[in-house]
């Protein structure tokens, strides 16, 4: 903001202190997703600067916690690094595995929160929706209700929610319920539980791509004798993509970043990077974390680029679009 | 009377009517009831998803807060002598007898346990009584009543028997009493808990003090960027709005590990006053491990959801109604408090109550950087879930945090409209 | 339906469901969990092909109710202390295992007769190891400490302390520093005055405290500097101070020793591997090799024989031990009886005390 040529002195004091202070917030948000970085290279296991590091001697920098990432759970830490300790890594390091069921989870809790989002969106933003208002603030509440609060439910439902694994459902469900029937202690309630976390993310971000959306393309693609399938995937869908697709990334961020519901409701074998991580902070003395921090930090970064460059297509979208 | 069912008396012009004959205002009316289904049918899997996997389990978790078998259902005898009594009334040999039998049935079935802990929340310091009277259950002899004060002369205490049979109801309200540091007397009355374990009414109040203090840290420190963002040039504000958003995109728990490097007392933040001669390295400041450590990180984390919508509202306002005051001669402070501040109010609410709702229900922040005195009523939740397994406890607990969220979530509907929550 | 169809496919598919014959054991993380991976659980999958998984928790204890009341038991053996082992026991949460099948010990010596006092004490859990909470300093702050006294001495060493969240071993430590003897410690604790007089204890430093959780939070704290002080379990320290060369001191005066036992959840789906588990870590030689990772002594006489180095191979386990003679001066048994019946009276007590101001 350039300050009008009319200022007074006292104006522009106070604007020079307006800039710092925004300054002093900008590295109030950002310093402390920086500071994380250097760290995760310590020699040391643990999460200070040492006087190496500040002086930038090489000997106090190491690739040690990220080689922790891949050694930490498997047999044999010290061997030779030839394909069967990889594939020793692959099936058995901590870490990885973590990583593996985060990616497992996340994908189907997205895929689940999405689909089911985007056709309830679609129906949100018809003129005609009866109650929207009512069922709108049901459906965003998963967002609004406390952690605690969800997970606790959860964690009574799961555990009672059971069928016999010698009914027929029962063995038809076998593979994605727990020894005893159960939903507890299952990727499938993992999964049904994130969908839950995630579908408000989605709900908001193609509603929000549906408020520009020209209500007449459907019905010029119905006259022009589209079936209503033909309709959604050549019309609508191509119009709200970018919307679904970041509202997908909402929801695969928030399954990706999610502990208190895997806290409460999953097993030992669904052990998430963030469960993993809560693990960390709290026993183990491991600057494991940082490295594993600094990964996800990097992961961030390309998420949010690629949903700012969706948030740019959408607008150059609306551009075109009459409304 | 309607028009329907007079068509033919003229007095009025004709109605309109579609090829096939009907009343337009008939089809219209189906056509729109046609529509009103199908958009309803495109939410129904949705919607019948979020009852089934989010509402019916926090709607079962509430049954919980006033419902705890731990204690009729392992002692069937002594609930049935309290069925038909009045509250209060002295305990006959009866009731001993019922006692010695549930006991002994509760020491083969090892759930004198459960009982006692049952009765333990309510009168603390009850438990043993029950697990040291089960094991000797199998040898007593009547008159039980002289048998068990013999074991312990605690057994005849009305508070004790006043406790047990308050947890003889299918139905009860204690776990809400305990939840607001209250309890029911031996004559029924609601009296406080002695003063040493009032910590509820407290710790709601802390939590709602520091939410509300953090909405308040995030409005002040994120207005002056908000109003940077949304004055600068385009291409400028989105390059800073990255600032903003990586936090947004960052893990949770990257972010409080973050905050834990940084305010502890060997920690970044400590290291550079201590080098730059500013504190004794003997004196360093104690920012984690206490409220200083959760406001600090809660701040942080939640500023973003500040930020977003101040900006997105500040946006919209035209630069020109500020220049007009100015050329009106109003001095920049009067322009700002009178023509841009109003302005901004939906912006501030819309941040102002998403902060707060969000803030009330932290849990994995406070756990971690909170110590004892930065604990909020979530912690409470999962301490009577995992550590005392006071299930109860924490759904009642749980019940009235809800309660309190979902009065601000219709707040916010009434003042801002969910349809406007914006993300990013 | 079908997505349900699709779902379960694409799992099963991955390979992520339930498998054959395996064993979780819950235990409390850091290095003492370490030590059983390498003592027990690496040996176990070798010597019987069932694989081993370790989890970590700040008390395995709590987890194992939380999961039967629930009916879902996720975990097969858990590693608790006598207490709650035996608390557990009597409120039916687990499984009986047969002391007299257990294996002899090297020297021939029938399990019941092997193991040392009190570690068959409880029908449901076999002890593995001896351990002590004690407390311990940082050399390089504070120097001279050398009773529990001195811990509670903020004027004579200021600085904060650490202790562990929870009522055990406080109210006794708090006791002793209050100058009750160690013999006098549970007769006062079991009356209403001798809680209180504890819980006056801790108030005096109250305000000074750093309270954790987990196992590994101490030796933390003081190579972060966040205590000058605290109370831990006593191989923590060890490990800390030989292993990763830290310049920690461990004051035994006041130490309280416990046992430490494996128990199985009742219905777990994995009962016979579970055993099998209990069984083999048990026995003679993973006993010993366990104490070579950890300063926490076998539960078997017959173990002692073999118990040697730490794994530096420079290190005499045997003056490390709590059992060690000159550790025992002032040294407290934990009263398990006193803790089975208490625990949950007094946790809540303490929980209302930490959250009052």
């Amino acid at each position: 903001m350039a300050l009008p040529i009319y200022a007074d002195k006292l104006e522009r004091a106070w604007h020079f202190t307006y800039k710092v202070i925004c300054t002093a917030v900008f590295i109030f948000l950002i310093a402390p997703i920086i500071v994380v970085i250097p760290l995760s290279f310590n020699v040391e296991p643990y999460f200070t600067f040492t006087t190496k590091m500040l002086t930038l001697d090489p000997e106090g920098f190491s690739l040690r916690w990220y080689d922790n990432l891949l050694t930490l759970g498997i047999t044999d830490v010290e061997g030779v690094r030839d394909s069967t300790w990889w594939a020793d890594v692959w099936a058995n390091a901590s870490w990885v595995k973590a990583a593996k069921n985060s990616i497992i989870v996340g994908f189907f809790a997205t895929i689940l929160a999405t689909t089911l989002g985007t056709i309830a969106a679609l129906g949100l933003s018809r003129p005609e929706m009866p109650y929207r208002k009512l069922i709108m603030a049901i459906l965003i509440s998963p967002m609004i209700v406390p952690i605690i609060i969800t997970a606790t439910g959860l964690f009574f439902f799961y555990s009672a929610t059971c069928v016999s694994p010698d009914s027929t459902i029962g063995s038809l469900l076998a593979p994605i319920l727990s020894y005893r029937g159960c939903l507890a202690n299952t990727y499938f309630g993992v999964i049904l539980a994130h969908a839950t976390l995630g579908i408000p993310f989605v709900i908001i971000t193609v509603t929000a791509t549906l408020v520009g959306f020209d209500q007449s393309l459907p019905r010029a693609a119905a006259s022009l004798g589209a079936t209503p399938r033909q309709t959604f995937f050549m019309v609508i869908l191509p119009l709200i993509l970018p919307g679904v697709v970041s509202g997908g990334l909402f929801a695969f961020v928030t399954s990706f970043d999610e502990v208190v519901a895997v806290l409460f409701i999953a097993g030992p074998e669904q052990q998430t990077i963030p469960r993993q991580m809560w693990n960390g902070i709290r026993e183990a003395i491991s600057p494991s974390i940082l490295a594993v921090a600094t990964i996800l930090v990097i992961i961030s970064i390309g998420l949010l680029t690629t949903v700012e460059l969706l948030r740019r297509r959408t607008e150059r979208l609306r551009g075109v679009t009459p409304s | 009377m309607t028009h329907a069912d007079q068509p033919d008396q003229g007095q009025e012009p004709e109605l309109l009517r579609t090829a096939d004959g009907l009343l337009l205002q008939t089809a219209l009316n189906r056509v729109s009831r046609r529509a009103k289904i199908k958009a309803f049918l495109l939410v129904l899997p949705l919607l019948a998803f979020i009852l089934v996997s989010f509402v019916a389990p926090i709607g079962q978790m509430l049954l919980r807060s006033v419902n705890n078998d731990q204690f009729y259902s392992n002692m069937p005898e002594l609930t049935l002598w309290f069925a038909d009594k009045e509250f209060g009334v002295e305990p006959d040999e009866m009731a001993f007898t019922a006692l010695a039998a549930d006991l002994t049935f509760a020491a083969k079935e090892r759930t004198a346990g459960s009982v006692g802990t049952r009765v333990n929340y309510d009168l603390p310091g009850s438990r043993s009584l029950f697990t040291s009277a089960a094991r000797k259950a199998k040898g007593l002899n009547p008159p039980f009543k002289d048998a068990f004060i013999k074991i312990n002369k605690d057994w005849v205490d009305p508070e004790l028997w006043a406790a047990m049979h308050a947890a003889s109801a299918t139905y009860t309200s204690s776990f809400y009493l305990a939840a607001v540091d209250r309890k029911r007397d031996t004559d029924g009355s609601i009296i406080q808990v002695d003063e040493n374990r009032r910590i509820y009414v407290q710790l709601f109040w802390r939590t709602l003090w520091l939410s509300g203090l953090i909405a308040v840290l995030c409005l002040l420190l994120g207005f002056p960027v908000a109003h940077l963002l949304a004055t600068l040039p385009m291409r400028k504000a989105s390059l800073l709005m990255i600032l903003v958003l990586l936090p947004f995109w960052t893990s949770l728990l990257v972010r409080t590990t973050a905050w834990m490097v940084i305010l502890q007392g060997q920690g970044v933040f400590n290291n550079i006053l201590v080098s730059l001669g500013i504190v004794a390295d003997d004196n360093r400041f104690e920012l984690m491990y206490n409220q200083t450590g959760s406001i600090v990180a809660m701040t942080h984390i939640l500023l973003p959801f500040m930020i977003l919508p101040l900006y997105s509202v500040m946006r919209t306002i035209p630069p020109s109604y500020a220049r007009a005051a100015r050329s009106l001669g109003a001095t920049s402070w009067t322009t700002f408090r009178r023509i841009y501040l109003p302005q901004t109010i939906p912006g501030i609410g819309a941040g102002g109550l998403l902060v707060f709702i969000l803030a009330v229900g932290y849990y994995i922040t406070p756990a971690l950087v909170g110590g004892a005195s930065g604990q909020l009523i979530s912690n409470q939740i999962a301490f009577h879930m995992q550590d005392s397994l006071n299930w109860s406890m924490a759904s009642a607990l749980a019940a009235i945090l809800l309660a309190a969220v979902l009065v601000l979530y219709w707040l916010y509907d009434r003042l801002i409209g969910i349809d406007n929550m914006k993300l990013g | 339906m079908r997505k349900l169809l699709i779902l379960s496919t694409a799992l099963t598919t991955v390979g992520f469901a339930a498998s054959a014959e395996q064993v979780t054991v819950m235990s409390w993380g850091g290095a003492y969990g370490v030590s059983q991976v390498e003592a027990y659980n690496k040996p176990f999958t070798a010597a019987t092909g069932i694989p081993s998984t370790m989890v970590d928790s700040d008390n395995p204890a709590t987890p194992i109710k939380a999961m039967v009341e629930a009916g879902n038991v996720t975990i097969d053996v858990a590693d608790v202390e006598l207490s709650d082992a035996i608390r557990l026991c009597d409120e039916g949460m687990l499984e009986v295992i047969d002391h007299a099948a257990l294996p002899d010990g090297a020297d021939g010596t029938p399990a019941l007769e092997d193991f040392v006092d009190g570690a068959l004490m409880s029908e449901c859990a076999v002890a593995n190891i001896v351990w002590s909470t004690v407390f311990a300093y940082d050399t390089t702050k504070t120097s001279g400490v050398k009773s529990l006294a001195d811990f509670y001495d903020l004027a004579k060493y200021p600085g904060k302390r650490g202790l562990r969240k929870g009522a055990k071993a406080n109210l006794e430590m708090a006791l002793m520093a209050d100058g009750v003897p160690a013999a006098g410690v549970y007769d006062l604790l079991a009356t209403e005055a001798g809680v209180a007089r504890a819980f006056a204890k801790l108030d005096t430093i109250k305000s000074d405290v750093v309270w954790w959780e987990a196992g590994a939070q101490p030796p933390q704290l003081l190579a972060d500097g966040e205590v000058v002080m605290t109370t831990a379990y006593n191989g923590r320290i060890f490990n800390a101070a030989v292993g990763e060369g830290k310049p920690f001191e461990i004051v035994w005066d006041g130490q309280i020793m416990d046992f430490d036992l494996f128990v199985i959840p009742k219905g777990t789906p994995n009962k016979d591997a579970a055993m099998k588990y209990v069984a083999f870590a048990t026995g003679t030689q993973p006993l010993a090799d366990q104490a070579r990772y950890i300063s926490y002594g076998p539960a078997r006489k017959s173990s002692a024989p073999f118990v040697g180095k730490f794994k530096d191979d420079k290190t005499d386990m045997g003056p490390q031990m709590p059992t060690a003679a000159a550790n025992l001066s002032n040294a407290l048994a934990n009263d398990f009886a006193f803790w089975a019946d208490r625990d949950t009276e007094l946790s809540e007590r303490f929980n209302s005390w930490l959250l009052s101001n």
